[in-house]
């Protein structure tokens, strides 16, 4: 089985969020940048599947120089080779239609994804690709099996979860619980040196909804301390100030 | 001319989230002159539920009773939407984010050539161009984001706008979909669903708790204020990583993102992870025994106690105050 796992190169979950430039660009000072967490579960299950049913697994990113150490990290954690496709991601769909070209030039029965970058929250490019190339797309998926050519699946509804069938080929955006991380040994981060990575020419410029300018959201106000033998009084400002009772 | 809702339904019931969409639409449809608003409904659901969709701001609903289309099938959705639009003449598509809306939003956006724009928080801003304000990096910051094309998606979030209660009932109408066997290339199979609880993406109110509460035995407390408040439960990442409760109960940064006017968290710290989920409520009520939890910074009340002592009390003072 040929797999594409598409991973971002996002700032770490912990990072303090901060713009520069006017508000026009991300601050990336002293921020730290990782595999997508829901790109590094999609990552992991493709690793197993792979090892499961052999065949080959390509890591994907739209991304600058700035993200190889990233793809360096998911040949490290087990994928076979990686493409960068060299342009910033500047949209979903910017995004979505260099991962269709070459997810078609490299005709792959399965491509997993994120549910979402942690950055831009989207959660739109499996979906788009999935109109594109013509193929099923589902999101957010949290269990996938393959058995031949039919794929088995849990996709997260509200407050539960729906199982589902579809064949090969398919694209799935994916989620906690599906696999878990894996950390890269020893072996990986040497083999990962000389595994192929391959920068390839943006091939549409097309943008639909960028991002021209940002914000941060006003600074939250001191908390109000009530005593723990007073509830009553959380009540009435639960009623009377805030208003939400 | 008009402006296309996509509404969902679940149990017989239009989602709320839907309404505040169609709210959403019908303001936006006022300030950018593009007519009325039209909703869509997939699958089997009643014409008179259909017809109370009115009261949020739409004129007239179109409903594609074809009962394949009362499972979410993605495709099959995306495809009936599209024909809609198609036949509303409308620019604009305006949704509920959802597990469906976006898995569908994002298909239609490539099908109808429109620039889409997801977790929108208000109206968009017409002055110059189009530019539309969505939440970002988990709600830690926002982005204005300026539509290029002509057709438009908006995919919106919980409490971008109020939600309007006064229009008057929308009249029905039933829409023929062609759809083709691969729309349905995919199958669901069965479906497992909370019922009748409120759900947790689309709670006005929400209880949560964390690792505090010391064993999935003592959500009793956590369940009972939750049902005083007419809340939601919800956990952290630990506690649905234990199993001490269901994954789709986790709140946080890789779980469910809430947004609802009142937040309660009982026995959570606050870790980063945590607050990215919850940074877009109204109000947020931290109850914890350590007073140098970080949730303490990021909440609007709070109360320094064991909850085993505090969640009770407060129980029965909400119990004697509704």
């Amino acid at each position: 089985m040929k797999i594409l796992v598409c991973i971002t190169h996002v700032p770490d979950t912990t990072s303090k969020i901060q713009f520069t430039d006017n508000n026009t660009k991300f601050d990336t000072t002293g921020v730290q940048f990782i595999i997508g967490p829901y790109d590094d579960y999609a990552l992991a299950r493709a690793v197993e599947l792979r090892d499961q049913t052999g065949g080959k697994l390509t890591v994907l990113n739209v991304g600058l120089a700035e993200s190889d150490p990233t793809l360096r990290k998911a040949l490290a954690i087990g994928a076979d080779e990686a493409i960068r496709v060299n342009a910033e991601p500047k949209d979903s769909f910017f995004v979505a239609s260099q991962i269709a070209h070459y997810a078609k030039e490299g005709g792959y029965d399965l491509i997993l994804m994120g549910r979402e970058s942690i950055d831009f929250n989207g959660g739109m490019v499996h979906g788009m690709v999935g109109e594109i190339l013509g193929m099923p797309s589902f999101s957010p998926v949290m269990k996938l099996d393959v058995e031949g050519s039919t794929v088995k699946m849990a996709r997260e509804i509200e407050g539960g979860k729906e199982m589902l069938e579809a064949t090969l080929p398919l694209i799935a955006g994916c989620q906690e619980p599906i696999a878990e991380w894996k950390i890269p040994n020893m072996r990986g981060i040497m083999s990962a040196r000389t595994k192929p990575l391959n920068v390839l020419e943006a091939v549409s410029e097309e943008t639909q909804a960028e991002a021209t300018q940002y914000q941060l959201p006003p600074a939250k106000g001191a908390v109000k301390l009530i005593d723990k033998d007073n509830v009553g009084e959380l009540v009435k400002l639960l009623k009377n100030e805030a208003k939400v009772l | 001319m008009a402006i296309l809702v996509y509404i969902e339904h679940a149990g017989g019931k239009v989602k709320k989230t839907s309404l505040e969409a169609v709210s959403f639409a019908n303001a936006l449809a006022a300030k950018t002159n593009e007519g009325e608003v039209v909703a869509v409904a997939l699958g089997a659901i009643g014409d008179d539920e259909l017809a109370s969709v009115g009261s949020a701001g739409a004129a007239k609903v179109l409903h594609a009773s074809d009962d394949r289309l009362s499972a979410g099938v993605i495709q099959a959705h995306a495809s009936a939407v599209a024909q809609a639009f198609e036949k509303v003449g409308a620019k604009t598509v305006v949704l509920a984010k959802s597990s469906l809306g976006d898995a569908v939003a994002a298909r239609l956006a490539i099908k109808i050539k429109a620039g889409l724009v997801s977790n929108v928080v208000e109206l968009p801003d017409t002055s110059s161009g189009y530019q539309v304000k969505r939440s970002i990096y988990t709600g830690k910051a926002f982005a204005m984001t300026a539509v290029e094309t002509e057709n438009k998606i908006l995919a919106i979030k919980k409490n971008a706008v109020d939600l309007k209660t006064d229009g008057a009932p929308a009249s029905v109408e039933s829409f023929e979909v062609s759809l083709a066997d691969s729309d349905f290339a995919s199958k669901i199979t069965s479906i497992e669903q909370a019922t009748g609880e409120i759900l947790l993406p689309e709670a006005d109110i929400v209880v949560s708790g964390g690792r505090g509460m010391k064993g999935p035995e003592n959500w009793g407390m956590i369940e009972d204020l939750a049902k005083t408040l007419g809340a939601a439960t919800g956990c952290s990442k630990p506690v649905s990583d234990i199993g001490w409760r269901p994954h789709h109960e986790h709140v946080g940064q890789t779980g469910v993102k809430v947004a609802p006017t009142l937040y309660v968290a009982i026995g959570i710290s606050g870790a980063i992870q945590h607050l990215a989920g919850v940074n877009s409520s109204k109000y947020i009520v931290v109850i914890n025994k350590d007073p140098e939890a970080p949730f303490f910074k990021a909440a609007d009340y709070g109360i320094v106690g064991d909850a085993f002592e505090v969640v009770p009390k407060l129980n029965e003072a909400l119990k004697a105050e509704l």
